[in-house]
């Protein structure tokens, strides 16, 4: 390899980083890490042609290049623009930028519906995210919001056409991962849908992937649907030996207790999926001894997935002791002989499709 | 009379044919290039005329034909851009009906100079029929061996072929037409790299407005000198322009770039003045994208100048007062006509056209449509107009391509020019559904604030 | 449902269509081919038709319905014999579209978006087609009708209803 390959200096933010020629801002700008990172919702540095679309990651260059030093006259999309020599950036310091980002978000939450609480992306939902970072606080939308009937991309995957933004990220994963794409965009301007045009199944080896790389709740797993909070289950890394040459077998399993309440790939902590799986270990996989656990994922403990869990967390002072001042509290009633909602002895994961009340129903047989 | 460069045979009986052109000069051009000046000798004259783009942008047009790739072993590419489609525009459908023949000569001269040996005229699919006059003409052409192999004994080739779009005005945008031209949706693509690097196939590739292709042929033929002897400053040579609107002779006029607007209007040569005597209330002069002008700031500057039918004239004052040549879409205006309708039009327009590939263009064009909607028919809310100005704002600039500035530009004009008759849309509920606002006082000098 | 099939001679178009561009650029041809295909399958474009020119020009079906959806003149439901296309746009509207397509509907009794019980017309109002000058305007197949006025119109409908009892 060239050794003296030329390094490009570029400023973000004020703050200097070298980057190799051909770098985007964005990942220029990763390198630094923190604050100065543009949020992104459809660039995907796993999918080759993604990003340039959102437009939530736009940047001010105030300076091109040190042979040009003139700024570029409007904003530019940094996860699609290439760094030069010498180019300075603004991102959080440019009031421009932040006001853009602003109207990118409300423009994104215009026919978003605000379903998040029964919405199983929440939690670990991208725009969720970038609305509570840089949204407004309130909608200034008073017309009816585009819907769309959910759809059953075959058993496995449901797609929430509402819920989209329409980033393309699940068209490049499919073009890239599948042998053969069978969904894409249909339609124009703000009618465009992800569809197959004719109702067919997604049936690939791969296409379950088109879940971790959707950036809201738009592409959910069926097979975890309403099963759950993301935030009350506990990521585990595992892997398993599986027989795909193309998959890694690397995973997280989300647990409670010792139930598997889904398989996804790693991510990391821009979201971005590190190595993708197959279709089998995605769905088909669900118990503990399908595989070798290697312990529990770290999380980032600003997330709200890590409430609650095992790491970084401080024990808040447990206030009822005391106000008990030694003394033991009393047992009024036992929750389970009243409620037959989430009883113990209910294996929440072997319930088909959303639970139902009827399902908490102990069969007499 | 203006003198013409483009349109001066276009009255010939029988010109649209291959004999009638040849015998009035035609195809002389193409050898002068092909025989005498060589494809730098071409591009040199075309630097010297000061062309610009006559698409709507007005980018110098040999410097964009410089700027293209010469990879070796790497095809080249011309592309003409016929998807003529922005409202009030409808020029270049008026040159390919009558005088293909002049598109033909230009886009052998054009592709020569480049090296391109295959060219593609892309036209809107709803000119159905033009398609087969330029077929012929084609046909033509390659019967009398100006295209095919070893044209002119020069040992260079070219074939030309048109192609059909299906309907997008996006589609005019050069990267969404070259993604077009390849089979797919017509979304622009992320500039960049741009298509003299990047373009068709990932091949190096100029696109060029029929117009901008035609003036070629003038060109070649009195060369770039006396092509800058036509028109004013940097706006050279003649161009054509679409009227339409509320005026006594629509058509397609070629001017010389020396008229005044309000010669233009009102002189019998060219529009004719305003239909059945009524006063000018307002004008677009370059296509629906531009901002729209009230007929105090459309025939006189800020600075009280007289407003003159070129690039720089037009642009006079920035978008506070001023306005762009564009496309050469001009629309005029009657005291009859009501602006909010007007722009609604133009709103739902664009929402329609939107490709939805970006979040401000998809999700905004189709916001303001329904704020417009309901200001003209009666629903509107006082903070309905600032809305409506904000959202043009925060999607201008913010896009992958120009359709979101031409999304924005003449909501923010007709909010900027007239916002009173916005507020009285808003303010008279009932009244505005059954009259128009009328003339009010666009028509009388209104104070312009120094150096908006 | 009849066989999705072009005549020889479309074939041949299709094939002249393909070889203007260079080899393993045949998705090229596809919006030419669509325009070929609505021509020949009654006007509208079909799952099955558009399948039918995915074989053909060796595409997955998915390239086609992305490109057929995303343009406005495939028409992706059935429509009338005589589909009355009318411009709508400020260039036209400031020159009386609105009371032309007011005409329409009340002449022909539908709606926009609608089609004549018999089957015979289609009313539908589109984005500027570039006839300004002309305006107001409409596409009938494959020619511009301009200068529009009711008498204009009435003419049209009578000379669309004798050429269908022709046939």
């Amino acid at each position: 390899m060239a050794e003296d390959k030329k390094m490009f200096k570029v400023k973000i933010d004020n703050i200097s980083v070298e980057v190799e020629p051909g770098t985007t801002i964005l990942n220029a700008a990763r390198l630094i890490g923190g604050e100065v990172v543009p949020p992104a919702m459809c660039y995907y540095s796993k999918l080759e042609g993604s990003g340039g679309k959102c437009r939530t990651c736009l940047v001010k260059v105030t300076k091109g290049s040190e042979a040009d030093p003139r700024p570029m006259p409007k904003l530019v999309a940094s996860c699609r623009t290439t760094v030069m020599d010498g180019m300075e950036v603004a991102n959080i310091t440019s009031p421009e930028v932040l006001d853009a980002r602003k109207g990118v978000v409300e423009f994104l939450l215009l026919n978003h519906p605000l379903d998040c609480p029964i919405c199983d992306q929440a939690g670990e939902c991208h725009l969720q995210d970038l609305s509570y970072e840089h949204g407004a606080d309130a909608t200034r939308y008073e017309f009816k919001r585009r819907t769309f009937d959910k759809v059953d991309l075959g058993d496995k995957i449901k797609l929430h056409m509402t819920r989209c933004i329409l980033c393309y990220r699940c068209v490049f994963t499919a073009d890239q991962l599948t042998e053969k794409r069978e969904h894409g965009v249909l339609g124009r301007g703000d009618a465009a849908e992800i569809g197959t045009y004719i109702k067919q199944s997604l049936d690939n080896d791969f296409i379950g992937n088109v879940i971790d790389v959707c950036p809201v709740g738009a592409l959910t797993d069926n097979t975890f649907r309403f099963k759950n909070r993301v935030w009350f289950l506990k990521p585990v890394d595992a892997h398993r030996n599986c027989s795909n040459p193309k998959c890694c077998g690397k995973v997280v399993l989300w647990m409670r207790g010792d139930e598997v309440f889904r398989v996804t790939a790693r991510k990391d902590k821009y979201g971005e999926v590190e190595n993708f799986i197959c279709d089998e270990c995605r769905f088909e996989k669900k118990e503990k001894s399908d595989w070798t656990i290697e312990g529990p994922r770290k999380i980032d403990r600003h997330s709200v997935i890590s409430q609650g869990h095992y790491v970084n967390t401080v024990k808040p002072k447990d206030a009822l002791v005391e106000v008990l001042d030694g003394r033991q509290p009393k047992l009024l009633f036992d929750i389970h002989s009243e409620s037959q909602v989430n009883r113990p002895e209910i294996d929440l994961s072997k319930i088909d499709g959303p639970a139902h009340s009827d399902d908490f129903i102990i069969k007499k047989s | 009379m203006g003198r013409k460069l483009l349109l001066d045979k276009a009255h010939i009986e029988g010109i649209r044919y291959y004999d009638t052109y040849r015998s009035n000069g035609g195809y002389t051009a193409a050898e002068k290039a092909l025989k005498t000046l060589g494809p730098d000798g071409v591009l040199d004259e075309v630097k010297k005329s000061g062309l610009r783009g006559r698409g709507g942008a007005g980018f110098p047009t040999g410097m964009k034909w410089s700027f293209i790739a010469k990879p070796e072993g790497v095809p080249r590419y011309l592309v003409c851009n016929a998807d003529e489609s922005e409202p009030g525009t409808f020029k270049d459908r008026y040159l390919m009906e009558h005088i293909p023949h002049l598109l033909i000569e230009g886009l052998l001269i054009s592709s020569f100079a480049l090296g391109a040996n295959s060219c593609y005229i892309y036209i809107r699919g709803e000119y159905a029929w033009i398609p087969e006059i330029l077929e012929q003409a084609i046909a033509e052409a390659k019967n009398k061996g100006w295209l095919g192999k070893n044209i002119l004994g020069t040992g260079y080739d070219l074939e030309i072929y048109v192609q059909r779009g299906a309907g997008a005005y996006i589609c005019g945008e050069e990267t969404a037409l070259i993604e077009s031209l390849e089979g797919k949706r017509g979304n622009p693509r992320i500039k960049p790299p741009f298509p003299a690097v990047k373009g068709l196939w990932q091949c190096p590739t100029v696109v060029n407005n029929v117009e901008t292709l035609a003036a070629v042929v003038p060109i070649i033929n009195i060369g770039g000198d006396e092509y800058i002897k036509f028109g004013t400053g940097k706006s050279t040579g003649t161009k054509l322009i679409s009227a339409c609107g509320n005026i006594n002779k629509p058509g397609v006029y070629e001017i010389e770039m020396n008229i005044s607007v309000e010669e233009f209007i009102f002189s019998d040569e060219y529009c004719g003045g305003i239909k059945n005597n009524k006063r000018l209330k307002a004008c677009i002069p370059g296509g629906s994208s531009v901002p729209v002008l009230p007929a105090n700031l459309l025939l006189k500057t800020a600075k009280g100048e007289t407003r003159m039918m070129t690039y720089e004239s037009l642009a006079d004052g920035g978008f506070a007062t001023g306005s762009m040549l564009g496309s050469g879409g001009f629309i005029v205006m009657d005291e009859d006509q009501c602006i909010v309708r007007n722009t609604l039009t133009f709103a739902r327009f664009y929402h329609h056209e939107s490709c939805g590939q970006c979040s401000p263009c998809r999700e905004g064009t189709g916001w303001m449509k329904k704020v417009l909607h309901n200001i003209e028919y009666g629903k509107g809310k006082m903070s309905d107009i600032d809305l409506l100005w904000d959202i043009q704002r925060k999607i201008e600039g913010n896009t992958i391509c120009p359709l979101g500035d031409a999304a924005a530009w003449p909501v923010a004009a007709a909010i900027r020019h007239f916002r009173d008759e916005f507020e009285w849309h808003v303010l008279n509920p009932d009244e505005s559904q059954k009259r128009n606002y009328g003339i009010a006082h666009y028509a009388d000098p209104i104070p312009v604030p120094a150096g908006a | 449902m009849a066989v999705v099939q072009f005549s020889e001679e479309k074939l041949n178009k299709v094939k002249e269509i393909v070889a203007r561009y260079p080899q393993g650029k045949q998705k090229s041809a596809l919006i030419p081919v669509l325009h070929l295909a609505q021509e020949a399958f009654g006007g509208w474009l079909s799952a099955e038709t558009m399948d039918y020119v995915a074989s053909l020009l060796q595409l997955e079906p998915i390239e086609v319905y992305e490109v057929a959806t995303f343009y406005s003149m495939f028409n992706l439901k059935p429509v009338g014999t005589y589909m009355f296309e009318v411009c709508q746009t400020g260039p036209c509207m400031v020159s009386g579209s609105d009371q032309i397509i007011e005409y329409i509907k009340s002449k022909l009794g539908i709606g926009v978006g609608e089609t004549t019980p018999d089957g015979l017309f289609t009313l539908k109002t589109v984005e500027c087609l570039g006839a300004c000058g002309y305006a107001p305007m409409m596409q009938l197949g494959k020619h511009y009708r301009e200068h529009l006025t009711p008498a204009k119109v009435d003419e049209i409908i009578a000379e669309c209803r004798a050429k269908a009892n022709a046939n």
